[in-house]
């Protein structure tokens, strides 16, 4: 295979200039992982572990196989939503290893707000297990909350992809045979107790977890009785009189020592869809992508170089090199794992879009992962390209990206506006995961375009009442435009609303990506039937 | 020679007898116990026969049924390894009379030397000097005096009776007899009731030092030299060396000649040992040994004579049973070299040197040492890795043996044998061990029998696990130092703890002799971790060498730390001293729970000596239900609450190992 053959000199000015915007980039995504992981603050974190109890990212490590890689999504859930009252969504949750079996765990962050649900909680917990269900991985609930959070109820509560269908993707998983275990580690009241009554197999924390439909306050309103938490669905009502739960753990340790023990019994063997290969390290380090994307999107770059320090050897098997050549397309490893890798170098024309489309059925053919590397502006518009049928292009790329069935990872490296993200596999196309980096922007289209298009409206609407329109009357009008799509297109916007799984350290993109797609191989990939191309 | 013999032995000495017999083309017979079942001296021998229980009085004890064993299978001879049986004049007489050749003298000359106060008569007779004393019943001072004068001051005067020092008084000069004789014999007579005392040579500083002879049924007996075996605690060699360190030539020849003479007046045959005691307070002299006991059988130490002879005294054994005359005279032999022994034993030196016992979980031996052979780095040992070390028998784990050029070079090659000896899962002796051969009266040859305990506070200071070794536990214990090196695996393992953003620390909690360490740990990278532990925070760079060794880096000094990890256990070998941190079991913390429930459990391996427990009967919390007798204590065994007894699954004599289930209480009576 031919390797890439990098033209960047890391000693050059545009190198340490790219670094510097990329690391100002990086911290504010730092600072916005800071708040996330620091819970529901010192406080309620000491609270929480004066009755006992282990902190929720404790209980996670001490669950997963010591040195076991966490690929977290959704760390940003929720970041700047909800009065910034629910870090994180009050969820941790991520693919990470146990015995050795390839796992999603969710674990209620009981210090943000008693790990109740808010509604950005109930889409992490489905995006979670929406990961679980793609990719055949054992869920596992570490549960520690007091339920939907009351004063969001009506967001929470009764739509199809609220609270209720957490359970409904419980008993479908278990349908398919992806097992579902529940640690009850703390509450589990009111709808949180299906979570544990839902799985397949249920531990639970002496003195320390409860289940029940109505805690002790519910109870005494409704009927009068008085009753204990622990009398009412303590850890030994449920294990000795409800069968509600299987296990009973004395304490945190021990109930994550029996979840372990229970996922070594699984009895699980994971059949490799693709050939592997042995891993070997990039010719060109990772670290040196910061100095060869430029900061500012709007400048060219090849995406090559990033490729180059992606990949395994840095060697790339390019597919149609002469040939809508805004579009790179071509095999490579990720860690041994083989992929079909569909890169944007500039706007797409309609051969790009048509290259890409025969790109995506090599790739489903052959059962090869998909890896899209996405910086796009959209398709190139104009009068000569509509005519040409760059639409019905366009859609066959987007055909073959949305029925395809191998697992396909897109990683936003630049701008992600209009259809070039569907064509470069956006959200709504199923990637098993969608990572994006601090330096990106996600819009309908740019801001300067979206505000050009609203003036020239508007311009057009004035200029037909026979009034004039000042430039300066312009600028102004233009200006709430920009800024509405400045702040709505950055990663973080788009992460806290989880259009993403999160924003994730350029230089950690190979990792990502062979911790993902090692994910994704734990589903057996099916045979591809596309739809219809226009032709 | 022989086609066939049986060894009526165990352990490391069974082995070692089966290696020469095998190189010579002798097929060989062991016997076991229940204990041995699965012991390496029964996997080495083309045969072996169950001989009984575990107890030696049941089976390596059997006479008879040894005998049997042997006539049953075609062994034409039996080797007696030492100890057991190898001293007793009647198995050897029993051993003869079924037509088998005993591998060993005859039963009269063990029977000659078996009586401790005949065998120094016969010795004088024989021209062989022992201690001078005056063991006689008289009181007389006159009498005494003249026997303190006939032997030489100083003297020790010693009540008959006496013992631990009472009674017991050390005379410098004449003009004072008269006054300790008298203080001594009241002692004696208000201790003990006996006031009579005997006088004895006092010998200021005394050594240990034998002579190896060897005689064949031709009447020839030659030495081999000497060893020195002055480092002893409470008689119990720990270290021994050949030759002797400042043996004046003629000093040699004397003593050589007065041990052949010992062993030919009582018409010796074999293997055999003279031991003397030695004056070494201003050099060693022709006039200064004195016969103390003649040791009838191949000796635990004997691999240093072989060392410096470069002779297989098993071999010679075989062959001068077999009726084969010494294949040399004394002049034939010579002197090559140093060679020093040093015993590992499974045994808690901070506790008094108390035998332990356990399975040995890992065991690595010096790099490039051979078993039972020649070489600069020689190992004779009975066990191997996963072996247990029982309550049954001898604690000894394996004999470290060097041979260099030079004492120097030999003590040299000793202690770093000992740095590359790594024994898990039991308590050993390998820091005294190394103590004692850094230490500087043993390595400037200043040795005598009390030099032990004169230093035994220094030698056997025990010391905390330092900070890098703790830190290094820890990270092993959680498993994430990995020992892969395959290329592409690596890449993976470059993962290790990986995350998007920030670090995460991991929790290990540790037990290391009863003391709790709690640590966190963040992983920098594969290879560097962060450690804090209460109040102390490190960082640490570890890179795998090979095997269990490891390269530590802490505060800038790179150091090698071998390390074995495994369900229960790491241990950390690190620099002489080995530590051993348990690992928490979160999984059966529930069994721990029921300690102190329902159940009484042995807390240790031990024998039921009392058993007060019934079924059915009503106990308070805090009552003995039995007694269990282990590493020679008594431990109650009490009620952990009011109740009824449900059961008792034990009975007085039973032989029960730690965490046993013994008596259970009703469970719905609590």
């Amino acid at each position: 295979m031919s390797v890439i053959n990098s033209k960047i000199s890391t000693r050059s000015a545009m190198f340490k200039d790219n670094v510097a915007a990329h690391e100002i980039a990086m911290d504010v995504v730092r600072e916005a992982e800071a708040v996330s992981i620091g819970g529901g603050g010192q406080k309620s974190r000491e609270r929480h572990q004066s009755r006992g109890k282990m902190l929720p990212r404790d209980r996670v490590t001490h669950l997963l196989d010591p040195g076991s890689p966490f690929l977290e999504v959704g760390i940003f859930a929720a970041f700047n939503l909800h009065d910034s009252a629910c870090p994180a969504a009050g969820l941790i949750a991520g693919v990470g290893r146990v015995c050795g079996r390839d796992v999603m765990v969710v674990c209620n962050d009981a210090t943000v707000k008693g790990g109740t649900y808010f509604p950005m909680s109930v889409k992490k917990h489905l995006r979670a297990q929406k990961i679980a269900e793609e990719n055949n991985l054992p869920c596992i609930y570490l549960v520690d909350s007091g339920g939907a959070n009351l004063p969001n109820q009506d967001e929470v509560f009764a739509d199809e992809n609220h609270f209720g269908r957490i359970f409904f993707n419980q008993a479908n998983m278990s349908a398919k045979g992806i097992p579902q275990i529940a640690v009850v580690m703390g509450s589990c009241t009111a709808g949180g107790a299906y979570v544990p009554a839902m799985s397949d197999i249920s531990i639970i924390v002496k003195d320390q977890g409860t289940i029940f439909l109505a805690g002790p306050p519910l109870v005494k309103a409704a009927t009068g009785e008085v009753v204990t938490a622990e009398a009412l669905g303590g850890a030994d009502v449920h294990t000795r009189l409800s069968g509600v739960a299987d296990y009973l753990a004395n304490d945190d340790d021990h109930a994550l020592a029996i979840t372990r023990e229970v996922v070594s019994n699984l009895n699980h063997t994971k059949h490799a869809m693709v050939t592997l290969c042995d891993a070997e390290p990039p010719l060109y380090d990772p670290e040196e992508i910061l100095g060869v994307v430029p900061a500012d999107l709007r400048t060219p770059y090849d995406i090559r170089e990033v490729i180059a320090r992606l990949v395994d050897g840095s060697r790339f098997d390019e597919f149609k090199q002469r040939y809508g050549t805004t579009l790179v397309c071509g095999f490579a490893h990720v860690m041994g794992i083989p992929v079909g890798i569909i890169a944007n170098n500039g706007v797409l024309f309609s051969e790009a879009a048509v290259k890409g489309a025969h790109f995506v059925e090599l790739c489903s053919q052959r059962k090869t992962p998909l890896v899209f590397l996405q910086n796009i502006t959209g398709f190139m518009v104009g009068q000569k390209y509509e005519s040409e049928g760059i639409a019905k292009h366009g859609a066959k790329l987007v055909t073959a990206v949305a029925t395809t069935s191998v697992p396909k990872i897109t990683l936003l490296v630049g701008g992600s506006f209009g259809a070039g993200n569907y064509g470069m596999c956006g959200r709504a196309y199923s990637p098993r995961f969608l990572w994006t980096w601090p330096n990106s922007r996600i819009s309908v289209m740019g801001g300067e375009q979206a505000a050009g298009v609203l003036a020239t409206v508007r311009r057009d609407s004035i200029e037909r009442r026979g009034e004039s329109w000042s430039v300066e009357e312009e600028t102004a009008f233009k200006k709430p435009t920009i800024d509405m799509f400045e702040e709505q297109s950055h990663p973080l916007y788009a992460s806290a609303r989880l259009w993403d799984d999160g924003i994730i350290d350029p230089r950690k993109s190979r990792d990502v990506l062979a911790l993902s797609l090692r994910a994704a191989l734990n589903a057996p990939i099916e045979e591809t039937k596309f739809g219809l191309f226009r032709m | 020679m022989f086609s066939k013999i049986l060894i009526a032995n165990r352990g490391e000495i069974a082995c070692r007898v089966i290696t020469t017999a095998h190189r010579l083309g002798v097929k060989t017979i062991a016997i076991y116990s229940d204990a041995d079942a699965n012991s390496k001296h029964v996997s080495m021998a083309d045969e072996a026969v169950y001989i009984g229980a575990s107890p030696v009085a049941e089976s390596y004890l059997q006479a008879d049924r040894i005998i049997a064993v042997a006539l049953a299978n075609g062994a034409q001879a039996i080797h007696p390894g030492y100890g057991f049986l190898s001293e007793n004049p009647g198995f050897v007489q029993s051993v003869e009379k079924a037509g088998l050749v005993f591998i060993g003298p005859s039963a009269t000359a063990i029977e000659a030397m078996g009586l401790k106060d005949a065998a120094k008569r016969l010795m004088e007779n024989a021209g062989v000097p022992s201690v001078p004393g005056y063991l006689g019943e008289s009181q007389d001072l006159d009498v005494l005096e003249r026997e303190a004068d006939r032997m030489g001051y100083p003297v020790l005067i010693k009540a008959r009776a006496g013992g631990g020092g009472k009674g017991m008084r050390l005379v410098e000069n004449r003009e004072d007899f008269k006054e300790l004789f008298e203080a001594a014999s009241r002692e004696g007579e208000s201790s003990f009731g006996d006031s009579v005392c005997i006088v004895e040579k006092y010998i200021t500083r005394p050594r240990h030092i034998e002579i190896q002879v060897f005689g064949d049924n031709h009447g020839n007996v030659v030495h081999l030299f000497e060893r020195d075996c002055s480092l002893q605690r409470r008689h119990q060699k720990v270290i021994e060396e050949a030759p002797a360190p400042d043996m004046p030539v003629g000093v040699r020849k004397a003593m050589g000649q007065a041990a052949v003479d010992a062993a030919k007046a009582i018409g010796y045959s074999g293997a055999g040992t003279v031991e003397f005691i030695v004056d070494g307070s201003s050099g060693l002299r022709e006039d200064g040994f004195w016969f103390m006991e003649m040791n009838t059988r191949l000796q635990v130490e004997h691999p240093v004579s072989e060392a410096i002879t470069g002779l297989d005294f098993v071999e010679l054994q075989l062959r001068v049973a077999a009726g084969e005359p010494l294949p040399f005279a004394q002049e034939d032999l010579t002197i090559n070299g140093w060679s020093f022994e040093a015993r590992v034993y499974a045994e808690d030196v901070p506790k008094g040197f108390l035998p332990a016992i356990g399975v040995i979980e890992h065991l690595n031996f010096p790099e490039n040492c051979s078993d039972f052979g020649a070489g600069s780095v020689r190992v004779d040992s009975g066990v191997r890795q996963g072996d247990a070390i029982s309550p049954f028998y001898d604690p000894m784990i394996a004999k470290i043996i060097v041979h260099g050029p030079t004492r120097a070079s030999a003590l040299n090659l000793l202690t770093r044998a000992l740095l590359q000896t790594h024994v898990g899962g039991t308590v050993t002796n390998m820091e005294f061990l190394s103590a004692l051969a850094k230490h500087s009266e043993f390595s400037s040859a200043d040795v005598d029998t009390d030099l032990i305990a004169r230093n035994i506070d220094s030698l056997t200071s025990e010391s905390a696990p330092p900070e890098s070794v703790i830190a290094l536990a820890a990270i092993a214990s959680l498993g994430l130092l990995d020992k892969e090196t395959d290329h592409s695996v690596k890449l993976w393992d470059e993962l290790l703890g990986w995350c998007h953003w920030s670090s995460s620390a991991y929790t290990s909690n540790l037990v290391a002799d009863g003391a709790a360490f709690r640590q966190q740990i963040t992983i920098v990278d594969q290879h560097q971790f962060t450690v804090a532990g209460e109040g102390t925070s490190c960082e640490l760079k570890i890179h795998h060498v090979s095997g269990s060794e490891f390269n530590v880096e802490h505060n800038g000094l790179q150091s090698s730390v071998n390390l074995v990890l495994n369900k229960q256990s790491v241990f950390v070998f690190y620099d002489s001293q080995s530590f051993t941190f348990e690992r928490p079991d979160y999984l059966n913390a529930q069994a721990d729970e029921a300690i102190g429930g329902d159940v009484v459990v042995a807390p240790m391996p031990g024998v039921v000596t009392v058993l007060s427990a019934k079924t059915g009967q009503k106990v308070l919390a805090g009552d003995t239900l039995a007694v269990l007798e282990a590493m020679k204590m008594e431990h109650a065994l009490q009620a952990p609450r009011n109740g009824i007894v449900a059961g008792v699954l034990c009975a007085v004599g039973d032989q029960v190992v730690d965490g046993d289930l013994l008596i259970q209480l009703d469970s719905d009576n609590a």
